[in-house]
């Protein structure tokens, strides 16, 4: 290699580093409110340029998946520019304020806002809608009488009639994670493997494909989250099947929530807090939960109307935050049972 | 005799040149080297209790599901891409000039994508099951395509490109030429196939076939829309579904180490073979001329081959962009179309040209733990997407907050905030430790047979160092240059982990909108971007395969 190389080679490395810096230097507006989020950006971008309208806030964000960012956030540690954590699922927000990423806020308008269960005992997330995953069934070859629980399906009566989708899906994760908050882990592994050996078929890589198996006859009864029903519905009205509120435990139908919380390193906690406060009153409540046919978190504000038509069902008491403690437990105990 | 061999063979340049060589060498090779070091440091401390479980539950079946995997799909691409390249690069066939580079456009078709087509398509629910039921009132007795035969045969049609472009540059760079030379001395033309044209191919076809398979290696994308369980799937149930990064980086570090030793087999067993390519490249010979039924099989494979792997699913593409996603088209995409180009463009641009430094610096000076070194560089690729993205991330991250320390102790409160992790500059920097292998592998297969006599001959008329690099090796290495920039540039336009957790606040690209989509679930919605990434990709590829034609 000639000297004559190497300069250059240096000379394009020196470039770079100040390209770099050029890059880097640029800090952005000093009040300017950024959100990590896995809720991606068609439901969130319409409610972000809502409230920058009306208070002037400015807010930037990020979209991935919520592992990845929660990596980061950990990673920039004190450095970090985030201040609002957005999630798609409560687990991954019980993980974030375990590794001590969300910061503990007090608010009254949250705490009146948000019921009880859908957020976190110590304040340091929200739920801001509410994810129902509940029973779906074919109306051609099931009578709703039949239906009672999501424990129920491990029966009998269900064999070869029952699809469900993967167990890598967080929704199935935390559904179980509840069974084992309400029954204990040896319960539940004899529920999941009965559900195992009620399958019709290997299972769906997602919920939409499910209850189109449903659809076709493949199986007459799944475990869906509600929205999923709501899209195939808007696209096709005139399918034969229809959801059944389940129980879990004899209490009510299993939740999850899309939910939030300021990080713990947050340049602009004030600014990060009252942007999470407004989304918790109606207005924003109903775009929120509106856009992907959601529950609002915020029971005074109605659902959409074509998620208000299936009925209103009673939720599960028990506390969302119970589906991220117990995920890990849920995940071995799936493995253990069988449940791809 | 083989003395003066030996010594004719040592490096010219000595001293404190080749200690800067090599220092560059590992300068350049360190991007790629650090997240794959942060991935094999977790090793150190395990996680105990998840790893019993695992051992027991989960590894074993998801070891067994790897491995046929892989070779299920290294073997299908590899036949599929060797026997396409041989058959329109040697052979002369009615539509041979259009399935010449019409069958390298499944190249841009992401694998998730075909993935979720083919089983739309083909499933219980799909319309051709709809339509065997109607019509005998079972469709029963079809093999599912939710199962271990039905992913392999979807990664292989999204890969074999990569074994057909490199293939087809070996064929068409020496391929006939040797065919002539072995029918001269006598043997059949299937004789000189395999025992000429085929083993002179082979670093070519190996080079490929490794590009699938660590590609399949590191897929979640496909599989997960068949539900079928890898070391990948283990790797994101660990972290997503255990909480526990952790564990994942150890089974990606396990990965990692059982990827080196299969390629280091691999090389050891063809470490004796050398390569060289005849002279006088520019004449080619005839092809071979197919005729009646030989000419129609030919023409039906790759045209079978061609609808499969490009024109059904594009048509797919089509249909899905006009029902769904008609109204998310606005004047966004320009600037999503632009986010990618410029990505995929530089990104390719660097890494072939530091592909071809690496793989220059490695051959002229380059001694055993240095080729292990580099070797080790291109293992980013096996690496599942999500990890490796945040192996890069977190050290990036770490220096960011040391440098941030730093100028706020040295400026106070009037420091400037720095950002490194969201910068362009990081987003390439982790495309090079992912994608090195795609640049490396057709660069080192051409440069493999460049042979020695021809450095010493340009040496003994005074061209040495870098001149010898862009007078000599760079025009002989056009077609392996060119094949390195496309792949990297297609690979790039796909990309998502890398770009999602790195890019620039609002610096969106078709593979991001792609993501936006899906993460609810929205297949159909994705179509758009997803034809967007496939339109833009064919540009390359088309220009590729024209430009290849007469190039050595």
């Amino acid at each position: 290699m000639s000297d004559r190389t190497f300069s250059r080679f240096y000379r394009c490395g020196a470039l770079l580093a100040v390209s770099l810096l050029a890059l880097t230097g640029c800090g952005r507006a000093p009040t300017e409110v950024v959100v990590y989020s896995s809720r991606n950006e068609q439901l969130i971008k319409p409610m972000f340029d809502r409230y920058t309208e009306e208070t002037g806030q400015a807010i930037r964000f990020v979209t991935d998946d919520a592992g990845p960012l929660i990596e980061r956030l950990n990673a920039e540690g004190k450095n970090s520019p985030a201040d609002i954590l957005l999630t798609v699922d409560a687990g991954q927000l019980w993980q974030a304020a375990e590794r001590g990423l969300l910061r503990p806020i007090e608010s009254e308008t949250m705490s009146t806002n948000i019921p009880e269960h859908l957020r976190d005992p110590e304040s340091r997330w929200f739920g801001l809608s509410v994810r129902a995953r509940t029973i779906v069934y074919s109306t051609e070859r099931v009578k709703p009488e039949e239906l009672s629980s999501y424990e129920d399906l491990a029966g009998e009566r269900w064999r070869g009639r029952l699809c469900l989708r993967t167990s890598k899906s967080v929704y199935n994760q935390s559904l179980v994670a509840m069974m084992i908050a309400a029954h204990g882990e040896e319960k539940t592994e004899e529920i999941v493997r009965g559900w195992v050996a009620n399958l019709a078929t290997e299972p769906f890589a997602n919920d939409t494909r499910l209850m189109e198996a449903i659809v076709a006859g493949q199986c007459d009864v799944g475990i869906v989250n509600t929205y999923y029903f709501g899209r195939l519905t808007r696209d096709n009205p005139d399918h034969p099947i229809k959801l059944f509120w389940a129980e879990l435990a004899g209490e009510g139908v299993h939740v999850n929530v899309s939910g939030a919380g300021v990080t713990a390193a947050s340049p602009h906690p004030e600014e990060a807090q009252k942007f999470l406060e407004w989304l918790s009153q109606p207005e924003a409540q109903s775009m929120f939960a509106d856009a992907n046919l959601e529950y609002p978190a915020n029971p005074n504000v109605a659902p959409d109307p074509l998620v208000a038509s299936w009925g209103t069902f009673r939720a599960s008491p028990l506390n969302v935050a119970k589906a991220g403690e117990l995920q890990p437990a849920a995940v071995r105990l799936m493995d253990r049972a069988g449940f791809r | 005799m083989s003395a003066i061999a030996a010594e004719l063979r040592r490096p010219r340049s000595r001293g404190a040149t080749n200690v800067r060589s090599l220092l560059l060498l590992v300068l350049l090779c360190l991007p790629a080297l650090v997240p794959l070091f942060v991935v094999l440091m977790a090793v150190l401390t395990p996680e105990v209790e998840i790893w019993s479980h695992l051992a027991r539950y989960v590894l074993p079946g998801v070891a067994a599901n790897t491995l046929v995997l892989v070779f299920g799909v290294s073997a299908g691409a590899a036949v599929l891409g060797t026997s396409l390249a041989w058959l329109t690069s040697m052979c002369e066939f009615p539509g041979r000039r259009f399935f010449e580079w019409a069958l390298l456009l499944p190249l841009a078709m992401p694998g998730y994508v075909l993935a979720f087509i083919a089983v739309g398509f083909l499933d219980y629910t799909g319309p051709l099951q709809t339509w065997l039921r109607e019509l005998f009132g079972s469709s029963s007795w079809l093999p599912p395509i939710r199962s271990t035969g039905g992913v392999i045969l979807v990664l292989t049609f999204s890969l074999y490109p990569y074994v057909y472009l490199l293939a087809r540059g070996a064929f068409l760079t020496q391929g006939r030429r040797a065919q002539e030379a072995a029918r001269t001395l006598g043997l059949t033309a299937a004789q000189a196939l395999w025992r000429v044209v085929l083993p002179m191919a082979r670093p070519w076809i190996v080079a490929g076939t490794a590009l699938v398979a660590m590609e399949t290696l590191a897929d979640f994308g496909t599989v997960a829309v068949f539900n079928y369980d890898t070391f990948t799937t283990a790797i994101y149930r660990a972290w997503f579904g255990m909480f526990s990064v952790n564990a994942a980086l150890e089974l990606a570090a396990v990965l990692l180490v059982l990827v080196i030793i299969a390629f280091a087999l691999e090389r050891r067993s063809r470490a004796s073979l050398r390569y060289a390519t005849a002279r006088d490249l520019t004449r080619q010979t005839p092809r071979i001329e197919l005729r009646s039924a030989r000419a129609g099989v030919a023409s039906a494979c790759a045209a079978v081959v061609f609808a499969l792997g490009f024109l059904l699913p594009v048509a797919q593409l089509i249909v899905w962009s006009f029902a769904r996603a008609a109204r998310d088209l606005d004047a966004r995409y320009f600037d999503f179309i632009l986010h990618s180009v410029v990505l995929a463009s530089s990104a390719a641009l660097i890494i072939a040209g530091a592909s071809l430094l690496v793989a220059y610096l490695e051959r002229q000076h380059g001694s055993g733990p240095f080729k292990g070194l580099v070797r080790i560089a291109t293992m980013g690729y096996a690496v599942p997407g999500t990890v490796l993205a945040v192996g890069i991330l977190v050290p990036i991250i770490g220096l960011n907050n040391v440098l941030q320390q730093w100028l706020s102790s040295w400026l106070g409160d009037a420091a400037p905030s720095l950002l490194l992790q969201g910068t362009l500059v990081t987003v390439l920097l982790a495309y090079f430790a992912r994608f090195l292998a795609v640049g490396f592998n057709p660069i080192e297969s051409g440069l493999n047979r460049i042979t020695t006599t021809i450095d010493e001959a340009a040496m003994t008329l005074g061209v040495a160092g870098g001149a010898l690099l862009r007078r000599v090796h760079v025009p002989l290495l056009r077609t392996s240059l060119a094949s390195a920039a496309i792949l990297v540039f297609v690979d790039v336009m796909k990309e998502m982990p890398i770009t999602l957790i790195a890019r620039p606040f609002g610096w969106d690209t078709l593979a991001v909108r792609v993501f936006e989509m899906t993460s609810e679930g929205e297949w159909e919605r994705a179509a758009l971007p997803a034809l967007a990434i496939v339109l833009v990709g064919l540009i390359p590829a088309a220009m590729l395969t024209r430009r290849g034609e007469h190039v050595a």
